[in-house]
């Protein structure tokens, strides 16, 4: 038996995408443990931002919300919502990490709706900082549990821009060229975008799933992306860090 | 410049910046007292069928004891700027109950939802009721919203929402650039009929201080046609002229200021307490059934006169310490 469950193995192959220098918007649990994870090991120069305006903060704890004072504590600058999308905007946010109640195979997220938008089964929150996220920042980490009902075909509400209807849409859309998904990380892969179709593949199956695993559990066709791998495992410092200093209540870890 | 296409929600206020510009000229400039209790700021300044925005980020430095007048008044069908409203949102979400309605339209970023603590049962019966009118927005077009409205142009324009049902359910509009002749969203100004917003420091003429991220509130301040401000700290004018760099929003911009010590509870307020989670959780298990969250708003709200009387149903000055040392990082007595 591994000794890592999946939410510690999903913190740890999603802080590893994070490159040291780069700029993440992160949202509240396991986005903020992989920033601050990678922080602790290859990437001490990533820069930490929060939408609602904390921008490379020293945090005592995990925040509860995106714009508590942990999100902002000994922070190099407390700034406000328009500042931290403008940045975004502008050209300058590397990574941002997403998730939602449905994802379709280009990496659309849908985060308002299940069912019928006039007359919906349930309502979601919303957007929020959402669809900006994934419309302005380079590239868009997605981190969500593997089911077939949340891995579907057609979304019933496209809340927050993946690559649309496939290639090209979204510079024909008028999004920012060369932004856009890049990987989804969930508790059976990890997966990218093929170049050519802009569909989802598998690009590493975590340990002990299969392929036809992962197939299962999505709505729609996935491929293997070519040379498919093994996720490598959470190694033990990586878990260290992660349970004694990032998470010792285990508020992330522990879901 | 050239219109692509329409978004199919619905715009519930006026963005034309002429039509607020003719609002400011008449609106008060001179430095006078505008301290009044909670209950008078309401009374005077929130009127059924205005529309409402709500500073701070949802659980984090909110007006609560505005909100709440507002729910004790039982103003009706006002508009609402849902742009992370969660907490707050709740508070006024609760005035649709028993056929009442206390919010009618909806502009809807994120409401609903509590971040990581999890969805708010009540606010999903309302937004799911078909009784609100609701128009579908992003965080940041809400901003730029705000931002247009306090710069006096009648739009802002962004990237942001291009190509998604987001917009199409919103009341954006696609534009082209008429330089790159690149695709846009043109985010109509916001000018609220009220802007409410709890700040750290601010003198009786309502000179503002914000400790810590000021999220839209600084445009909300100017952008709205009145403001009411409720303050942490009273200080003094001298204390205010003798930092000018540290005021976020000036006098001229707020008509009433209203002293709330511990006003964000149970909310966050940075440097000074942090949020109350155990009471935000009753609200959400509370919120479960609809009876049992009459009771809890007959005793909490309705039946308190103020908001004091409702700090001191949930712990008052002890619960306040409690929370002031979590938000100082005091570390636990030998």
């Amino acid at each position: 038996m591994a000794d890592y469950n999946a939410m510690e193995l999903m913190i740890c192959a999603a802080a590893r995408l994070l490159e040291d220098g780069s700029t993440a918007a992160v949202g509240t649990g396991a986005p903020v443990a992989a920033a601050v994870l990678a922080q602790k090991t290859h990437a001490p120069n990533l820069l930490i931002v929060f939408e609602a305006g904390g921008v490379a903060p020293l945090m005592p704890s995990m925040p509860i919300s995106v714009g508590d004072s942990r999100s902002f504590y000994r922070a190099l600058m407390a700034t406000s919502m328009n500042d931290i999308m403008e940045t975004c905007q502008r050209g300058m946010m590397d990574y941002t990490f997403l998730s939602g109640a449905q994802i379709d195979p280009y990496g659309n997220l849908n985060s308002t709706v299940i069912g019928d938008y006039r007359k919906p089964k349930a309502r979601l929150p919303g957007s929020g900082g959402a669809n900006d996220l994934a419309s302005l920042c380079w590239r868009i980490l997605v981190v969500m549990l593997h089911q077939r009902r949340r891995y579907v075909e057609k979304l019933d509400f496209l809340t927050s821009p993946g690559y649309l209807s496939g290639p090209g849409a979204r510079e024909a859309a008028g999004l920012p060229a060369g932004s856009g998904p890049y990987r989804v990380i969930s508790d059976l892969a990890v997966m990218s975008f093929n170049d050519d179709t802009k569909r989802m593949q598998v690009e590493s199956v975590h340990p002990g799933v299969t392929l036809a695993q992962v197939q299962e559990n999505t709505g729609f066709e996935i491929l293997a992306a070519p040379g498919l791998k093994q996720t490598e495992p959470p190694e033990k410092e990586e878990l260290r860090i992660l349970r004694e200093e990032i998470d010792p209540y285990r508020y992330i870890i522990g879901r | 410049m050239r219109e692509l296409s329409c978004a199919s929600g619905p715009l519930f206020m006026n963005p034309d910046s002429e039509a607020a510009r003719a609002f400011f000229r008449q609106k008060k400039r001179a430095l006078t007292n505008k301290l009044l209790s909670v209950r008078e700021a309401v009374t005077r300044f929130v009127k059924d069928g205005d529309y409402i925005a709500s500073g701070g980020f949802g659980s984090n430095r909110i007006a609560t004891a505005i909100l709440h007048e507002i729910l004790r008044q039982k103003k009706r069908n006002l508009g609402f700027a849902g742009h992370t409203t969660t907490h707050d949102f709740q508070i006024v979400a609760a005035g649709n109950m028993h056929g009442e309605r206390l919010i009618a339209r909806l502009d809807l970023a994120y409401v609903l939802g509590l971040e990581a603590r999890g969805l708010s049962p009540h606010s999903r019966r309302v937004v799911e009721s078909g009784e609100v009118e609701i128009c579908e927005w992003t965080n940041f077009a809400m901003a730029c919203r705000f931002r247009a409205a306090a710069a006096g142009i009648p739009f802002i324009p962004s990237y942001t929402m291009l190509g998604t049902d987001t917009f199409r359910y919103s009341a954006a509009r696609e534009i082209e650039c008429p330089f790159s002749h690149r695709k846009l969203v043109a985010m109509p100004a916001l000018y609220p009929d009220v802007g409410i917003i709890h700040v750290h420091e601010a003198d009786c003429y309502g000179n503002c201080r914000i400790r810590g991220n000021t999220v839209a509130d600084l445009d909300i301040a100017r952008a709205s046609k009145r403001v009411i401000v409720s303050v942490e700290h009273l200080v003094s004018n001298d204390e205010i002229r003798s930092r000018p760099e540290s005021t976020l929003i000036p006098a001229f911009c707020v008509d009433a200021v209203c002293e709330v010590p511990f006003g964000s509870y149970p909310g966050n307020m940075p440097g000074e307490y942090f949020s109350d989670e155990e009471h935000l959780r009753l609200w959400l298990e509370v919120e479960k059934d609809e009876a049992e969250f009459s009771k809890f708003l007959k005793k909490y709200i309705f039946d308190v006169p103020d908001f004091e009387g409702y700090l001191r149903l949930c712990g008052g000055m002890n619960r306040i310490r409690e929370l002031r040392a979590l938000e100082l990082l005091v570390p636990q007595a030998e």
